[in-house]
């Protein structure tokens, strides 16, 4: 592959012209290795915050314990994963399971205290209507949560953009690929076009999730615009 | 897990052979990088922080600063050290060096810079107000009022860079730095698992110990009076010690349980619509 790009940092086009199908590809499975541990955190975080919330007690131990895995450094786990799970070192798996980690970590934290700052007053209010506990915690903690929650899948999302690039380093590829591939033939020289390339995309990509995360909570709780109009 | 005990338990890997380092000179590698980042990252942040956060002026600066924090480490890491290198070349370890502090500085700045700030703001006006009605000089309810009262905040952005700046001096090995990253990537080159994995586990349990360390020193440092710390007698409320239990709840630090995000873009949400910020 003839190459017209040169190797200034503005270059960042004629790389992607020349490459657009392997970088577009990259994108594609670092979208999903970022969103997929989301997802999953959020519907393992869910139950257990709500464990933490319904159990005052349980609160403090499940707090500390998850702040714990948050420590771990993300290679470290990304490394440790193998053992624990049973894969091949090069299992993208091992990347969705350490950063669902990371998620849940956060999560049941955001979610015990979301549903924590549920005003007492609703809560008696639709336990007076005849709800059920689940209906309640379905109907109206919830919902009521929803801003809460985004918040800390804004920063889950956010921060797993920047981790999955770090899974590169040890041959699992996405965006990541690209500043390895830059670091690689920068050897006799600086060649900055697909390292720039890289840092674009990858900042573009965590962006565009935050806004949808917004979008969404915004969709969800459509008593907020009533208010901030007022 | 087995070749991981294995490796942790070979005497040899921890003293080290004439031409590889042991394990101990790997920690004390990674420490002096960590303290290096952590300590020039701490002298320009904190007290930008602290004047920016008293001041209420120039927050333009915090948001930028938080900006940096969406940046892929593992991009600007590689990126510094493609733009870096060639200028200091041939001088020994420096071409990995230089990079890789600046890289790791930059990491641990937003950190510190926004939560230093956030926690100056987030002082009830109420208290900020009382120490002024008091008659204390600005430099007075700065050191006196609005630092103690911030230091919770200080300390979670400071573990939380201190957390990042680790777990980045460990992806630094890639691009040739020592430290345990080492052992990671080498042992990942020469297909021995053991070494891999015991590398990886040394980081894990090094970064625990260093949260631990800080967050001791937190505890001793950070006054009952704001932490709400007490004693459980002394909880009985006998009126001699205030409890502003206000603070306390308003806490924004909300969604970084103990400390912040082990490598990359740091998760602590402090900076924007969170409590107190309407003190203006």
């Amino acid at each position: 592959m003839t190459s017209a790009a040169g190797s200034a940092p503005w270059d960042l086009f004629g790389y992607f012209a020349d490459h657009r199908e392997q970088v577009l590809e990259l994108l594609w499975s670092h979208t999903w290795l970022s969103v997929l541990p989301v997802v999953v955190g959020l519907l393992v975080a869910l139950p257990i915050g709500w464990l933490a919330r319904r159990y005052r007690w349980a609160y403090p131990p499940i707090v500390s314990v998850t702040g714990l895995l948050y420590t771990i450094p993300s290679l470290a786990l990304f490394v440790i994963m193998p053992t624990l799970l049973g894969t091949q070192i090069l299992d993208p798996l091992n990347v969705v399971a350490a950063l669902t980690v990371y998620t849940v970590a956060l999560l049941v934290r955001v979610v015990a205290d979301g549903l924590a700052a549920v005003p007492e007053d609703v809560l008696q209010a639709a336990t007076a209507m005849g709800l059920t506990r689940l209906q309640l915690l379905r109907m109206v903690q919830l919902p009521l949560a929803v801003p809460v929650i985004a918040a800390g899948l804004r920063v889950a999302t956010v921060a797993n953009v920047s981790l999955v690039a770090i899974a590169a380093t040890i041959g699992i590829p996405q965006l990541g690929q690209l500043f390895i591939t830059g670091f690689q033939l920068s050897v006799s020289g600086p060649y900055y076009p697909p390292i720039v390339l890289g840092i674009v995309l990858c900042v573009a990509l965590a962006l565009l999730l935050d806004r949808l995360i917004v979008l969404s909570a915004r969709l969800l709780t459509p008593w907020q615009r009533v208010v901030t109009a007022r | 897990m087995n070749e991981v005990l294995v490796w942790l338990n070979d005497p040899q890997n921890w003293t080290g052979t004439r031409s590889t380092p042991g394990i101990g000179d790997q920690v004390a590698a990674h420490l002096a990088y960590t303290a290096v980042a952590l300590l020039i990252a701490g002298g320009i942040a904190f007290p930008l922080g602290l004047v920016l956060g008293h001041t209420g002026r120039a927050s333009w600066l915090v948001s930028v600063a938080n900006g940096l924090r969406s940046l892929p480490t593992v991009g600007l890491l590689i990126l510094l050290y493609v733009m870096v290198s060639p200028l200091v070349s041939g001088r020994g370890d420096a071409v990995y060096l230089v990079p890789t502090e600046i890289a790791l500085v930059v990491l641990a700045l937003p950190a510190i810079l926004a939560n230093t700030y956030a926690g100056v703001r987030n002082v009830s006006p109420a208290v900020r107000d009382a120490a002024f009605g008091m008659g204390m000089t600005g430099r007075q309810v700065l050191f006196r009022v609005e630092l103690p009262n911030a230091l919770p905040l200080v300390f979670s952005g400071v573990r939380s860079a201190a957390l990042q700046v680790i777990a980045t001096a460990t992806i630094a090995a890639y691009v040739g730095l020592d430290g345990l990253g080492r052992y990671v990537y080498d042992g990942l080159a020469s297909r021995q698992f053991g070494e891999m994995a015991g590398g990886a586990v040394l980081v894990a349990v090094l970064a625990l110990l260093v949260d631990l360390l800080l967050a001791l020193v937190q505890r001793v440092t950070v006054s009952r009076g704001v932490s709400g710390r007490f004693s459980r007698r002394a909880a009985g409320g006998d009126g001699r010690t205030a409890r502003i239990t206000e603070l306390a709840a308003a806490d924004p630090d909300d969604l970084s349980p103990a400390a912040g995000d082990p490598a990359a873009t740091d998760p602590v949400p402090v900076p924007e619509g969170s409590g107190g910020r309407s003190t203006g």
